[in-house]
């Protein structure tokens, strides 16, 4: 077993690795035993091989032994969210339609981790083809949340957040569309960062909105999330929507954050609509803030309310036309019904329900006499919305507020209501609409012991600076940010 | 009621690209089935497409050579619909803002002058796979070799009024296309696909009559059978007071006839949308200026430039411009500094038969001949130094085409250089004046004419390579002047 202060810290194992103190592949038996031990009862993972984790990480083991110690993630096993293709790993979107899937190919993240180092562990649990706040959406069940297992651990990169709270790895990729990065951070009690738009390559994250997903890092603490986020960030030019400019590594971790710091406060984050142990938790990050050296900003963001259904007909929109690919033809299986129409139909009746009523939502929104209405409707809203963040951040470095408007909510809860659980993504939706890099970080618990998130939003390409004043933050609320010894509640 | 058609073509023409529109597989016609393909156009989940600038660069010059306006700024869009050779589901192409607007093209009529039809407009678009539907078996497969090769698609506007207008519009559409180095053009290989609409109205009548699509014209030919059948069939249908419904019907080359595919109801609601994984990418005022400047210089001005500069006939000037290789041939070798006018004649004389010949038609690859501009020239100028006679020289280009060996080398493989030394021809000389006594008596009898039968005496005896100006100026020597 590794030693707690590696447990706690993947800057930690890999210097440990690095400085030959630890093999990686001790570090590999270490979470695969944890895997093994208490992944029953949480379900973070969907395909795990042990023995091709032990074989990659005894191949680190002899790279250093040669004396190559290059790599920033040398030996840190990574968990990544089952939409990311891997080569040669099964890659199903947690969909019935991708069942005995394996890519011919590495995502351009999972290429960039596997160059520094990193150890792929295993795909995690989302909701099918991340639609849903919950991973109750999962065709193989769903995942639990750790601080209590009969409650969610949020979607729908939950697998990975799941993973990470309950020790299993000590990083995990997740993507978010509309806060599927940072909603299962806050329920899970870890570090979950969006970045801006285009500052992570898609080429290989099975596309759910392609203009609102982005690949985003997810660990214990800001320090192992600014480790992860210097190996996948920067341009690839087989992503057209990829960014060029490289991510400021130094800058991320940069101290002194906080001081002259102005941080916007919008109104609307602080209704009524969300929960008091978590008003009050937030409103502690802004008095430690404020004691640090910044200042609040009173804003007013009037649009916020226009979020969701702006972002629900964009999502759903750009959805019908990406799983239109999963026809049976070229791959995933298929089910004959002799003729092609029947084929077609057979195969993707395979999908889910949330799945079927997006892409039926987003058919129907880009039909010809409703285009106009909805889906070009939609996108000058999203327009305006990025024009009132615009503003707001003339008068202000960056905006602060609850990452969801409750902690994790039991199993079951929320899984018949639709629009109940699309409201989940009230605070994480605006940023992905306006381009913007936001992140999630624990900032207490409820009485009952649950994780509550707090929410930082800057203006595009701030990731660096997001990360450094999320990194003072995380100093002056001083918790206890490791992984659970076991999962809770049984 | 005398009625009139009115015709609009649809061309799709496949961009002279090494690789695809959006990922860097090979864009060649053929191919084992599937081997040209990548996780992009395969459509495999998680690919992206990525721009080929190459293909852009190429849909501008359709667009310039077309006198289109260009957009500087360029966005996709996403034709939805469901069919086994679409991997993505949807078509990546251009819907509501096309490269390309509002160009022209002028072509020749049959009764003589021109007529210039409008264009609509040129988007930018990738091709699906093929779909086979092998005979007796019960199923379909699927080649992606093709999919997402780079298209432009031409939309020309209704202005043509006959099918010899609209043969003549398309054959000078492929034409300046391939001469600005768009596409091959190659309606056999599927490399130029051409949709027509067509509708009928009483002459004189302004509004336009319902048009019908018709596809899978296949071939040049086909295009005004598929027009004649069709205005034929929509006047009976007029004539006999039935309306004519909006629809698309597929030409059936076996019968020279269409038939129903889909009626207007059955359309597909494609739902466009812009790609969101495109961009909007810019092409810029600069790039459009510099294509301009470099865009290859078209065959009506090449026309134009062989007359007034070099002289050349009409004629000729057509020959040497109906192909861009053959006219590319043609003015490398003036530049290798032969005359137009007998580059002119060589070419088409002597190589343009020749690959008629060879090729069993009269499409002939210029591009793919064995000799070069320059080769050709040395062979000229043997003639013009008398090293071969005019004949010789012919026997000898033959063989150049035909082995791709050099001029002296052929010329000396066949024995064909003129026998240009004195003493090696007064042998043959004194020889013939030997055994010709008659005609020699003759000669000396004052008979002028009886020294050119020698002469033809003396060039068999060398098999035709003796220089013939030298023989008879040693025959002359030898005989003095008639009569004397
Ligand atoms: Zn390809």
């Amino acid at each position: 077993m590794l030693p707690p202060e590696l447990s706690r810290s993947a800057t930690a194992l890999a210097a440990a690795i690095r400085s030959g103190h630890v093999r990686a592949r001790d570090a590999a038996d270490h979470f695969l035993a944890r895997i093994a031990r208490h992944d029953g009862a949480v379900h973070a993972f969907l395909h795990l091989d042990p023995v091709q984790v032990r074989a990659d990480a005894d191949a680190i083991d002899a790279r250093i032994a040669r004396g190559d110690r290059t790599g920033a993630l040398l030996g840190v096993p990574v968990a990544i969210k089952d939409n990311l293709c891997t080569r040669g790993l099964p890659t199903t979107c947690a969909s019935q339609i991708l069942v005995g899937y394996t890519p011919p190919y590495d995502a351009h993240v999972i290429e960039r981790i596997k160059a520094a180092g990193g150890v792929i562990l295993g795909k995690t649990n989302l909701d099918e083809f991340a639609m849903g706040a919950s991973t109750e959406n999962s065709s193989f069940g769903a995942s639990r949340n750790p601080h209590d297992l009969k409650r969610v651990p949020g979607g729908s990169s939950g697998g990975s957040a799941a993973a990470v709270a309950a020790g299993f790895a000590p990083l995990a990729l997740g993507s978010d569309t509309g806060g599927s990065v940072r909603q299962p951070a806050a329920l899970c009690g870890i570090v979950g960062h969006r970045p801006t738009y285009g500052a992570v390559s898609r080429y290989g994250l099975i596309a759910f909105a392609s203009s609102l997903d982005q690949v985003g890092p997810m660990a214990l603490n800001v320090e192992d999330c600014t480790l992860l986020m210097d190996v996948i960030a920067g341009h690839d030019e087989r992503d057209s929507t990829s960014r060029a400019g490289a991510f400021d590594g130094v800058g991320a971790r940069r101290d002194g954050a906080l001081t002259g710091l102005r941080i916007g406060v919008p109104a609307e984050y602080h209704s009524d609509g969300v929960d008091a142990e978590v008003r009050a938790a937030v409103q502690r990050v802004e008095q430690l803030a404020v004691a640090a050296g910044a200042r609040l900003v009173p804003l007013a963001l009037p649009l916020t309310e226009y979020a969701i259904p702006t972002y629900y007909l964009v999502v759903t929109s750009e959805a019908s036309s990406n799983l239109a690919r999963f026809d049976g033809v070229r791959y995933g299986p298929r089910d004959e019904a002799g003729d092609l129409a029947g084929m077609y139909g057979a195969t993707r009746r395979r999908f889910g329900d949330e799945v079927k009523r997006r892409i039926m939502l987003g058919t129907y929104a880009l039909s010809s006499g409703y285009y106009d209405a909805y889906y070009k409707k939609a996108l000058q809203v999203r327009q305006r919305i990025g024009e009132e963040f615009a503003k707001a951040f003339e008068q202000c470095d960056l905006v602060l507020g609850p990452t969801t408007p409750t902690p994790a909510f039991p199993l079951g809860e929320k899984s018949d209501d639709p629009v109940q659980m699309y409201l989940c993504d009230v605070f994480t939706a605006p940023a992905p609409l306006a381009g913007l890099p936001a992140l999630s970080i624990p900032c207490g618990r409820s009485k009952s012991g649950l994780p509550i998130g707090v929410q930082l939003q800057g203006p595009s390409g701030a990731d660096a600076r997001l990360l450094a004043v999320a990194r003072a933050l995380e100093r002056a609320l001083a918790l206890d940010l490791s992984p659970l010894e076991s999962p809770r509640g049984a | 009621m005398e009625l009139e058609p009115v015709i609009g073509l649809e061309v799709h023409c496949q961009l002279a690209t090494r690789s695809k529109l959006f990922c860097r597989c090979v864009a060649d016609f053929g191919g084992t089935p599937n081997s040209r393909i990548c996780p992009v156009c395969t459509a495999q989940p998680g690919a992206l497409p990525v721009l080929n600038e190459q293909a852009l660069a190429l849909a501008l010059n359709a667009g310039l050579a077309l006198h289109c306006t260009i957009r500087d700024q360029i966005k996709f869009d996403r034709k939805n619909y469901y069919y086994p050779d679409l991997p993505k589901g949807y078509q990546i192409s251009q819907f509501d803002e096309p490269l390309c607007e509002w160009g022209e093209l002028e072509f020749e009529l049959e009764k003589g002058g021109t007529k210039v039809a409008k264009i609509r407009r040129i988007h930018m678009e990738e091709d699906a796979g093929k779909a086979l539907h092998p005979d007796g078996a019960n199923v379909s497969l699927v080649d992606l070799n093709r999919a997402g090769v780079p298209l432009v698609e031409i939309v020309g506007m209704p202005d043509l009024c006959s099918p010899a207008e609209a043969s003549a519009y398309l054959q000078t559409l492929r034409r300046t296309l391939r001469f600005a180095g768009v596409s091959e053009c190659d309606m056999e290989k599927g490399s130029l696909r051409c949709d027509a609409n067509i509708s009928v109205r009483p002459k004189g009548q302004e509004k336009l009559g319902t048009k019908v699509e018709v596809k899978n014209i296949n071939s040049f030919k086909n295009v005004e059978r598929a027009l004649m059948f069709e205005i034929a069939r929509q006047s009976e249908m007029v004539a006999r007071g039935e309306p004519i419904v909006q629809e698309t019907r597929s030409f059936r080359d076996t019968e020279g006839s269409t038939i129903a595919m889909r009626k207007k109801e059955d359309a597909h609601d494609y739902r466009y949308f812009p790609d969101p994984d495109l961009p909007l990418f810019d092409v810029g005022r600069n790039r459009i200026e510099q294509a301009r400047a470099a865009l290859p210089e078209g065959f009506v001005a090449k026309r134009r430039r062989y007359q007034a500069s070099w002289g050349l006939t009409d004629y000729d000037t057509r020959v040497l411009t109906e192909e861009p290789a053959t006219a590319l041939f043609f003015e490398s070798v003036v530049a290798a500094g032969l005359s137009p006018k007998s580059a002119a004649n060589w070419i088409q004389g002597e190589v343009l038969a020749f690959l008629g010949e060879t090729k069993g038609s009269t499409k002939s690859d210029i591009s793919e001949l064995k000799i070069t501009a320059t080769e050709l020239h040395a062979l000229v100028q043997m003639e013009e130094r008398g090293e071969l006679s005019h004949q010789a020289a012919k026997k000898v280009l033959r063989r150049m085409l035909e082995t791709g060996v050099d001029a002296q080398n052929s010329a000396v493989a066949l024995d064909l250089l003129q026998i240009r030394d004195s003493g090696a021809l007064a042998a043959t000389i004194d020889e013939v004046i030997s055994t010709e006594t008659k005609v020699v008596a003759d000669y000396r009898g004052g008979k002028e004419t009886a020294l050119n039968a020698l002469l033809g005496r003396a060039m068999r005896a060398t098999k035709g390579k003796g220089d013939p100006n030298l023989i008879r100026e040693l025959l002359l020597q030898k005989l003095g002047k008639p009569g004397s």
